[in-house]
């Protein structure tokens, strides 16, 4: 659905999305649609966001603070930065009209007059072709003042980050947005009351928001047809590490097994060297491994799906999360002491350095991982790490803490038996690959 | 008014209020330790995390608990709120694993730091900390530097609270300095070689928790435990002119703030009353000033100072073993010595 | 050392940034002109640099030196013509990027964070770049090169070489 035209190239530009069919949301919406017609189809399509955290869309949007006489706003999160997660940017790059689309139908729900799209800065090449898909709309009546002609007005600008993973934090984003260093927000006040220059602000991820001129098309209650349960619609996976198909892939939620997506060649093709996958992260790097035998079914032995629900079942204990969608794979050559030490270091090195915990925990966490890396750790070690991480998690004044945290429990919870190896054969773990000679086997 | 219950003791607090300064409207041991958080600068709070403490009953409304430790000054209160500290042994394993992070590149020298006597984060390691750092790894360090010809900044000592860069915006109302990098780099800094000068920025030395921030115009080092604080004042077009004089004999040592409950100043006090009037003729002295109870220069805890001891024992012994001083090129109080031997400190 | 100011085309930008804000948030638009900065008086921001941005955007210094130093994408400290900016981070670790790391260091003959000594190339790992799915990925200023091998790795370097009439 959202991925249909993509890789079509009249996509890109706004005649030829207009002959795809692209902006008849605008004119349904702005034309015959009262903002609270369009927030009601939102939330009842069930729309989960999908930047992580999955909290319904229509449902945030309800909690905008409306009464206020400030100016309200739309922000659209495209910091895209989560290790794994790469929709986004196919997204943006293939179908750019379609994410203003929604940026206009949804910051009409909201009654936003300004909104902004901040992208991460590494996508400059992004917001340039999203800065020309701006001006084709504008200079089409989309965009600008009375819009079609409905009295209804907006500005869209696109705003670049500087290199900072903790932008993608929704009050960190709004921080950098006003020109400021990328320091999440003390909440309470929520961004619905206080966002951006302390007025009511919406933070969308780009796929939810291009999310909503398809439920406008259909309509909420077709869209919430689609997929299982609480899973509504459909979700972006970008999948990499070791498989056959990388790529972006668009899933009906709850209706892809672990297992279908993970082998068949409709999705990842399985592993690419011909050695079998240890673990899966499905949901970006903060989200907890799981072993393949978990990842395929869950603890009570069921098969698990690609949707919320399954992928969480089973808690941080069996389960995992299906987070933005960053899915990787790793076979048996990975090291899994190296690929924790690997994530690690990438929290460390993108804390922003606000509040105890995780500014000292972190590179506390990174130093003893290097150690037990490289063959010179101890066995209490292990025991410290999975302390500090609990120490950290919960503890701070936003998620990223959580998400250096869990990583680092779930992967010995997992897999402690790597990490007790490199303890006992120093030796052998002194040559980054030694899972690509001798894969550590899996305790039965 | 909404009524909240802090480890059992209720009281009744104006819409708005923070879980805190509720705690500290009911006093005594209850009271969470903040280390961030400071009542008079907007912003303060929330990042060092030893205020957090169990949310037992959100409301009257909502009984359920708050899923996660809440940091107390910046959480509001509502109606009928059940809120532990002390008696909620998460809180307290919580705040000592925070004391933990808080000490991991903080140099373990108290014995012979400039600020001890007088260090919050002393006071909070020695109520909460741990006996032992179980951290091995070198610690961050970074140069003494100058920061104008009156304030010195060692940043070693810093634990990111941010209360000097608030006071530079909202008391100085000028600021030079502020917080450059990110993570455990990041620093309380200049960028480039600059001053701090403007007319209240010797502020930040009082509301600087630890000794990261210092008086360059103090007469000479000395430890705090041996000057006697007094009340006093002078016509002040600038200021209040209501200070605290440190003294020694008839000599003013150091002008301060008058540091009261929890630590912070009543009154924020102008450049030419602290770091200019250094004479005893120029005060009004009122009188000694009443010696706060979470001080260490109250009796009681100089044999806190020994459990400490135990930490900085192995650190100092390195360091000592390295050809090292135990703090590098400190000039020294009278009381010192050169090679200090920290027992001998804490019992001198 | 060439002139510390905007070439009017740049300033003119600097205008069209500063109407995405409202009047009185001129701070908004520091990052955006700070990648303007980099790339037109680059390619590092000097103090006098910041100082000039800090000026047209009627802020103090100290508030840019804090958001230069807290993103990455700003060098503040010197850097080559070229910045090679490899991504390290996990999934690309599984799929040769340390590899390529390993193969730039040698081929240049700097470690990761060094610059060349004829000025020309600065090596600075960097982390997901959000291009997992074609590993190994570098970043040299706003292109994004995927899929490398170390025979592309090769032709690139020379076409940055060339570029610079070297
Ligand atoms: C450290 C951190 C990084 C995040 N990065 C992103 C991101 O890159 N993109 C995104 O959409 N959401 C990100 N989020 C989640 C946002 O805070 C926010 O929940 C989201 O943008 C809301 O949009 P949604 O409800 O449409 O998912 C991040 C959160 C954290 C804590
Ligand atoms: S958890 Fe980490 S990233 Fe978040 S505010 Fe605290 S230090 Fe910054
Ligand atoms: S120098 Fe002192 S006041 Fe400033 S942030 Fe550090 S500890 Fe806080
Ligand atoms: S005092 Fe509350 S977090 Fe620091
Ligand atoms: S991990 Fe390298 S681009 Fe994502």
């Amino acid at each position: 659905m959202i991925l249909e035209h993509a890789g079509n190239a009249e996509a890109r530009t706004l005649a030829g999305w207009r002959k795809l069919g692209g902006y008849a949301s605008v004119e349904k919406a702005l034309k015959g649609m009262t903002p609270e017609q369009v927030g009601e189809e939102v939330k009842k399509a069930g729309l989960r966001g999908r930047g992580g955290a999955g909290f319904p869309a229509g449902l945030k949007w309800s909690f905008l603070d409306r009464k206020s006489d400030k100016p309200r706003y739309l922000v659209c999160n495209a910091d895209e930065s989560e290790p794994g997660t790469f929709k986004d940017r196919y997204l943006m790059e293939h179908l750019p009209h379609l994410l203003v689309e929604g940026m206009i139908v949804s910051s009409f729900a909201l009654g936003a007059k300004t909104s902004y799209i901040y992208i991460r800065g590494e996508y400059m090449y992004l917001l340039r072709l999203l800065e020309k898909a701006i001006g084709e709309a504008y200079a089409a009546g989309y965009l600008g003042n009375d819009i079609l002609g409905s009295g209804y007005s907006l500005d869209l600008h696109v705003h670049p980050g500087g290199g900072a993973y903790i932008c993608g934090e929704e009050t960190a984003l709004l921080e950098s947005l006003e020109g400021k260093r990328g320091n999440p927000r003390i909440k309470p006040p929520f961004p619905a009351s206080q966002g951006l220059y302390g007025c009511p602000t919406v933070v969308n991820n780009v796929e939810t928001i291009a999310t909503v001129p398809h439920v406008l098309r259909m309509g909420g209650e077709a869209y919430a047809a689609i997929g299982v349960g609480k899973s509504t619609g459909t979700k972006l996976i970008s999948a990499s590490g070791h498989i056959k198909r990388p790529g972006v892939y668009e899933i009906e939620l709850g209706k892809v097994s672990c297992e279908e997506f993970l082998l068949s060649d409709a999705f990842c093709g399985g592993p690419k060297n011909g050695r079998p996958i240890k673990a899966v992260i499905p949901g970006g790097s903060s989200v907890p491994v799981l072993p393949l035998a978990l990842f395929l079914k869950t603890a009570k032995g069921e098969a698990r799906m690609m949707s919320y629900e399954s992928l969480a079942d089973g808690g941080f204990v069996s389960g995992t999360s299906l987070g933005s969608g960053g899915f990787f794979a790793m076979d048996e050559s990975a090291c899994m002491v190296r690929n924790l030490w690997n994530l690690t270091r990438f929290y460390h090195h993108e804390s922003c350095g606000q509040c105890s915990p995780c500014r000292e925990g972190t590179g506390w966490m990174e130093k003893v991982l290097h150690r037990l890396e490289a063959g010179q750790g101890r066995l209490s070690d292990i025991d410290l790490l999975v302390d500090i991480a609990k120490k950290i998690e919960g503890n701070t004044i936003c998620p990223l803490g959580d998400a250096a945290a869990w990583p680092v429990a779930s992967h010995i919870r997992h897999f402690r038996h790597e990490f007790e190896y490199h303890v006992k054969y120093p030796e052998k773990v002194k040559d980054p690959r030694h899972g690509e000679r001798e894969p550590v086997a899996m305790p039965k | 008014m909404p009524k909240v219950t802090i480890d059992g003791q209720t009281t009744e607090v104006a819409p708005g209020t923070t879980i805190l300064a509720a705690a500290r409207q009911i006093g005594g041991a209850l009271v969470p330790p903040a280390m961030c958080y400071y009542s008079k600068l907007k912003g303060s709070g929330g990042k060092c995390r030893t205020c957090l403490v169990k949310v037992a009953a959100q409301s009257a409304a909502n009984p359920n608990p708050m899923p996660k430790l809440v940091a107390s000054c910046s959480t509001p209160v509502a109606d009928g709120m059940v809120v532990a500290n002390l008696t909620s042994p998460e809180v307290l394993e919580t705040r000592k694993a925070i004391v933990e992070f808080l000490l991991i590149n903080h140099p373990l020298d108290c014995p012979v730091c400039d600020q001890a006597g007088e260090c919050d984060l002393q006071n909070l390691s020695y109520a909460h900390g741990l006996q032992r750092t179980r951290y091995e790894f070198e610690r961050r360090t970074f140069e003494k530097i100058d920061i104008g010809d009156r304030i010195q900044l060692h940043m070693t000592r810093c634990i990111m609270c941010f209360r000097c860069v608030y006071t530079a915006d909202q008391v100085a109302k000028h600021r030079v300095h502020g917080v450059l990098g990110r993570g455990d780099a990041a620093e309380i800094g200049t960028y480039i070689q600059n001053a701090l000068d403007s007319d209240f920025i010797g502020n930040v030395i009082d509301v600087c928790p630890v000794g990261a921030l210092t008086d360059k115009t103090a007469r000479f080092a000395s430890r705090v435990w041996f000057l006697k604080p007094m009340d006093a004042h002078r016509a002040c077009t600038k200021c209040s002119g209501k200070v605290a004089l440190w003294v020694k004999g008839n000599e003013v040592i150091r002008v301060t703030g008058r540091r009261g409950a929890y630590g912070e100043v009543e009154e924020f006090i102008c450049n030419e009353c602290r770091f200019d009037r250094k004479e005893l003729g120029d005060w009004v002295v009122e009188g000694p000033r009443r010696i706060e109870s979470t001080s260490v220069i109250s009796a009681n805890h100089y044999t806190d100072l020994k459990q400490l001891h135990i930490v900085t024992q192995k650190h100092l012994e390195a360091r000592r073993l390295a050809g090292a001083g135990p703090e590098g090129s400190r000039p020294r109080g009278p009381h010192e010595g050169g090679q200090a031997d920290p027992a001998a400190l804490i019992s001198g | 050392m060439p002139e510390l100011r905007f070439s009017p085309a740049a300033l003119a930008e600097v205008k069209r940034l500063l109407a995405h804000y409202p009047a009185d948030r001129k701070k908004s638009a520091l990052l955006p002109v700070l990648h303007l900065a980099q790339n037109e008086l680059g390619p590092h921001l000097s103090v006098p640099l910041m100082d000039y941005v800090a000026g047209l955007l009627e802020i103090t210094p100290i508030e840019v030196y804090e958001v230069a130093s807290f993103y990455t994408m700003f060098n503040t400290r010197p850097v080559g013509r070229f910045k090679l900016e490899p991504c390290r981070t996990g999934p690309c670790a599984l799929n040769g990027a340390e590899d390529l790391i390993a193969y730039l260091e040698k081929k240049l003959g700097i470690r990761d964070g060094e610059t060349t000594a004829d000025g020309l190339f600065t090596l600075k790992s960097t982390e997901c770049l959000g291009s997992c799915g074609s590993a190994p990925v570098m970043q040299i200023g706003e292109d994004y090169h995927e899929n490398l091998t170390f025979a592309e790795v090769d032709r690139l370097l020379e076409n940055l070489k060339q570029r610079a009439g070297r």
